[in-house]
């Protein structure tokens, strides 16, 4: 069998692994819903979410040491995920090769030549690693002025470098040893002059451009929704994700410009190709030529999916392993071996030093002035509720890679991606949206928590979330509270009786309770005339008939006693039928001026119950803009924003 | 560079280096990976500050329990005589003392409508500090309104400037998380911790205000200034703050001046009409005796203000008046 047919039996594979991940990341009980499946696996496959959590957190995760096989074979091969695994490869791959179909050769081969922006993807994953580092650069250069180790393996850096100085050394390495010795200079002073770590800070943002992460989200928020809209497999109702159209946007341009230039995101934009391409560096296996004389007729460069140049000086970093060049050869040219291109390779991307200082300087330089918004501070948007074991936001944003598995697996569909509420840093992360869905946070539930990759909502267990058991010193998690608006909620405002809130609220004992009133109706001041059985005739006004028969109205004669309200029963235009329990003497105030009550239950938020889950807000009846309405004031998540002692 | 060059046979010394060098990045990743690794996740607890502090006594126990109340409508004559029959400012302030001095400047209004420390008293006060041998006196406040405002519109500013001392306005930076042992709010909170740096003896100053939520505003509540972070929380169980903010703080001397008591509309004030002539300034070694004394100048019975049985319950000093040493003297 030809090595590119494995290769597109691995691709089919792969994608079609990855799209059975995406449909079975279902609520449900049949075997093709969620029941293990390892639904983030290719997630924890991805060395860039790896990396950027291990640059923010120094930790790595769980089950994102699978980044490390990835990484190993990366090390030996080289860029073969792109080819051979990646779901995203695979889909601009196809695309790509559609594009060029019935092109002529000579359009095919200009299409695939190397172009120098292919060097903007290094460029790009720079800027991103390099925004994931600020935390621990800022700490490298507060702790270069310590009395600690930093500082001894600092002067041992230093009488090294002195040593090469000093000693026998070439004019390049005296060089280099000079431009060491300054920088740990410079480290040391800016270290000593000032706290760094105030300014300098780490946000990870790999997930905007990580094809992983990218593909999963435009997969799961947009492609899935759209068609279970008419198949109705997925979930019983329509999935809705706030701003999906911004997701999808960017998912057709990086499949469309596929037809301009094959595989244009992985060669020009792609992050994870760049660290792929750089890890390969020292790939033992590579494709190259045999002899330096070839025939150049570019046979191998119509199909060459990296643009890595085989006929000429062969690109490694570009090289993705398609191996088309080894199957379109006829002069036998073409090898996948130990030794080094006979027409001689190039390993390191062509990025130069100043794009790379330029890179990293724009990198970091872009959290600081991003957290000048003060949306990590005292300009928090309450409008943001995060998921249930959403870490403290600076926390959580070292770790969120909005990749959407936690707004996929939501099974109430509240959990969506957000757009600028909590700036440029907070684009598709998880926010809640009790409106959308069909609940507010389920109180038995921890999917997000379990399915999230990175921890950045971290796994609850039930008892935990619930504040039970050996929690229950800590109490329920809050994902913020509910606070009731006097003016649009029926009962208080409209004189009507409601309380779905009260009756909906899941915590025990509820966080909602109400308070009795009785209220005088517009127009429901009235003179009882005679009387018939249980049934009296009013004076004075014009009842809409059947209007007060509810259960909820009362007739109350003023001065007397507060529990002389006796229910109505029904009432015409003219009567009104009381309850056979009305007292005679009642019966008999002919003449008397009585008032037509409604008996309201108003609704009240017991702060220190409310967890809020948004069920409140979800079921509340004024559709629009809700009369009880859930916002991040008192979330358990940070201390810092709690409202009661 | 380590590009090939045009058609050349790869020597076994090159593959032998290039697999060393692919080993490498391997073996490092497996150990970053290994090292790093971290099977459980982050816990629920935000990381708690490791450089907790919590503030030295300042009291002085050879002193003991005593309290002076001198009358008088010149704050200059009526803190010397106060201090002077306490055994003078000398028996409170060594030579080469450093001394803090907590004042009220909560609020940036002048000086005439008595909402914070009178600047006259702070000066004389400055200047006793240092005729006793003080080498240094600090002076600070984390106030409710913008700081920079406050030091300068209250005339605290400038008195500490003219005076000698140095004035600590509050900075991100200064603050460091406290626990106070026993207390239930005043848990992992922010204290305005910098200024106490080196500081071996602290005076507390304050004027006399009615305020609306706790009653009245005096020696104790004046610690609050001390606090950072979100402390407008602390309004729902105020009485208990201020018995751990007596907690918290163990003084060498409070002053509470009551030459004009804040009768209404406090603690802002705002109005001539909101103060009345008291004629009182009372110098102590105990802030619950001094707030006790100072409650009768706002009319209010202790019944009225909870928070002084609270702080005595606590063991922050005494509101009996049988048993301090009190000194009456007039001017």
């Amino acid at each position: 069998m030809r090595i590119a047919t494995v290769r597109r039996a691995s691709q089919v594979f792969f994608l079609v692994l990855f799209l059975w991940f995406c449909v079975v990341a279902s609520f449900g009980v049949h075997w093709w819903q969620l029941r293990g499946w390892p639904v983030s696996w290719f997630l924890h496959l991805d060395p860039l979410v790896a990396m950027g959590t291990l640059l923010t957190t120094g930790t790595l995760y769980r089950d994102l040491l699978w980044a490390l096989v990835t990484v190993a074979l990366t090390v030996l091969l080289g860029r073969f995920f792109c080819s051979w695994v990646c779901p995203f490869g695979s889909m601009h791959h196809l695309v790509g090769y559609l594009g060029k179909r019935g092109k002529p050769h000579s359009r095919k081969v200009e299409l695939n030549r190397y172009h120098p922006a292919q060097s903007v993807k290094y460029a790009l994953l720079v800027v991103l690693l390099s925004a994931a580092s600020g935390a621990i650069l800022a700490r490298f250069i507060r702790d270069a002025v310590r009395p600690s180790l930093p500082l001894i393996m600092l002067f041992v850096a230093t009488v090294g470098l002195a040593w090469a100085v000093v000693g026998r050394a070439t004019a390049k390495k005296r060089g280099m040893s000079a431009f060491l010795g300054a920088f740990i200079g410079l480290w040391a002073f800016i270290g000593s002059i000032a706290a760094l770590d105030r300014m300098i800070t780490a946000s990870l943002q790999t997930g905007l451009l990580d094809p992983i992460p990218l593909v999963y989200r435009s997969v799961n928020l947009v492609l899935l929704p759209l068609a279970d809209s008419t198949l109705q497999v997925l979930s019983v109702s329509q999935r809705h994700y706030e701003g999906a159209w911004f997701i999808g946007a960017v998912f057709v341009a990086a499949i469309l410009l596929n037809l301009k230039v094959p595989r244009f995101y992985c060669r020009f934009i792609c992050p994870l190709g760049a660290l792929m391409g750089i890890l390969g560096r020292y790939a033992l296996w590579r494709i190259g030529r045999k002899c330096a004389e070839c025939p150049q007729c570019s046979l191998c460069e119509a199909d060459c999916e990296g643009a890595c140049e085989p006929t000429g000086t062969l690109r490694l970093n570009e090289c993705v392993l398609c191996m088309n060049c080894l199957v379109a050869c006829r002069h036998d040219q073409i090898t996948f071996s130990l030794q080094p291109s006979a027409g001689g390779e190039i390993s390191v991307p062509d990025l130069g030093r100043r794009g790379l200082i330029l890179s990293m300087a724009s990198g970091i330089a872009a959290v600081p002035v991003l957290r000048l918004e003060g949306h990590m501070g005292a300009n928090w948007n309450p409008r943001v509720i995060r998921p249930p074991g959403a870490l403290p936001e600076v926390d959580f944003l070292s770790r969120c890679i909005k990749c959407g598995q936690c707004m996929r697996v939501c099974p109430t569909n509240i959990i969506h991606p957000a757009g600028l509420e909590t700036g440029l840093e907070g684009v598709w992360t998880p926010m809640l949206n009790f409106r959308l869905g069909t609940s507010g946070c389920q109180l038995n539930c921890v999917a997000c928590g379990q399915v999230c990759p990175t921890a950045a909502i971290r796994p609850l267990t039930l008892s935990e979330k619930k504040g039970i058991g050996s929690h229950a010193g800590s109490g329920p998690i809050r994902l913020g509270m509910a606070f009731l608006d006097h003016g649009r909620c029926l009962p208080w405002a409209m004189d009507k009786p409601c309380i779905v809130c009260q009756e909906n609220c899941p915590v025990s004992p509820k966080a909602i309770f109400v308070r009795e009133v009785f209220n005088t109706v517009r127009g429901g001041v009235v003179t009882l005339g005679k009387t018939e059985g249980s049934t009296v005739e009013v004076r004075g006004a014009s009842l809409e008939a059947g209007r007060y028969g509810t259960g909820d109205y009362y007739l109350h004669v003023p001065g007397a006693k507060e529990t002389t309200r006796i229910r109505i029963v029904a009432n015409t235009d003219r009567t009104l039928s009381l309850a056979p329990v009305a007292p005679a003497d009642f019966l008999s105030l002919v003449g008397t001026q009585v008032h037509i009550q409604v008996r309201l239950q108003r609704p009240q938020v017991d702060p220190d119950r409310c967890i809020g889950c948004g069920v409140c807000e979800h079921e509340c009846p004024v559709t629009g803009q809700r009369a009880i309405r859930v916002t991040a004031e008192n979330e358990s998540r940070s201390r810092k924003r709690s409202m009661l002692l | 560079m380590n590009d090939y060059p045009l058609n050349r046979v790869w020597s076994r010394r090159e593959f032998v280096v290039r697999s060393a060098k692919a080993g490498a990045i391997l073996a490092a990743s497996g150990l970053l990976g290994y090292g790093f690794y971290d099977s459980i996740g982050p816990g629920p607890d935000e990381s708690p500050d490791k450089s907790s502090v919590l503030l030295p006594d300042f009291s002085i126990p050879a002193a003991g329990r005593k309290m002076a109340i001198a009358t008088g409508d010149n704050r200059v004559q009526t803190i010397n005589l106060a201090l002077k029959a306490l055994g003078g400012v000398e028996s409170f302030i060594r030579k080469g003392d450093r001394v803090l001095v907590k004042v009220n400047a909560a609020f940036a209004t002048p000086a005439i409508v008595s909402a914070t420390t009178n600047p006259e008293l702070l000066k004389e006060l400055i200047r006793l500090c240092y005729s006793a041998g003080a080498s240094s006196v600090v002076v600070t406040d984390n106030p409710i309104n913008d700081p920079g405002s406050c030091f300068a519109l209250t005339g605290i500013g400038e008195a500490a400037r003219s005076g000698g001392a140095r004035l600590i306005l509050p900075r991100e930076g200064f603050f460091r998380e406290t626990t106070v042992p026993g207390a239930a709010h005043l848990v992992r909170w922010p204290l305005l911790y910098e200024p106490f740096h080196g500081i071996n003896k602290l005076i507390g100053v304050a004027p006399v205000k009615d305020h609306h939520r706790s009653g009245a505003s005096m020696t104790m509540k004046n610690w609050y200034g001390l606090l950072g972070g979100r402390r407008n929380i602390f309004h729902q169980d105020i009485h208990n703050l201020i018995k751990e903010l007596a907690m918290m703080v163990k003084p060498t001397l409070v002053v509470l001046d009551g030459t004009t008591t804040m009768m209404t509309n406090g603690p802002t004030g705002g109005s001539l009409s909101d103060l009345k002539q008291t004629n009182v300034m009372i110098v102590s070694t105990d802030q619950v005796a001094a707030d006790a004394l100072g409650a009768t100048l706002l009319g209010r019975s202790l019944h009225d203000l909870p928070f002084i049985a609270m702080a005595e319950a606590a063991g922050a000093g005494s509101c009996d008046l049988e048993t301090i040493r009190l000194e009456r003297v007039s001017s």
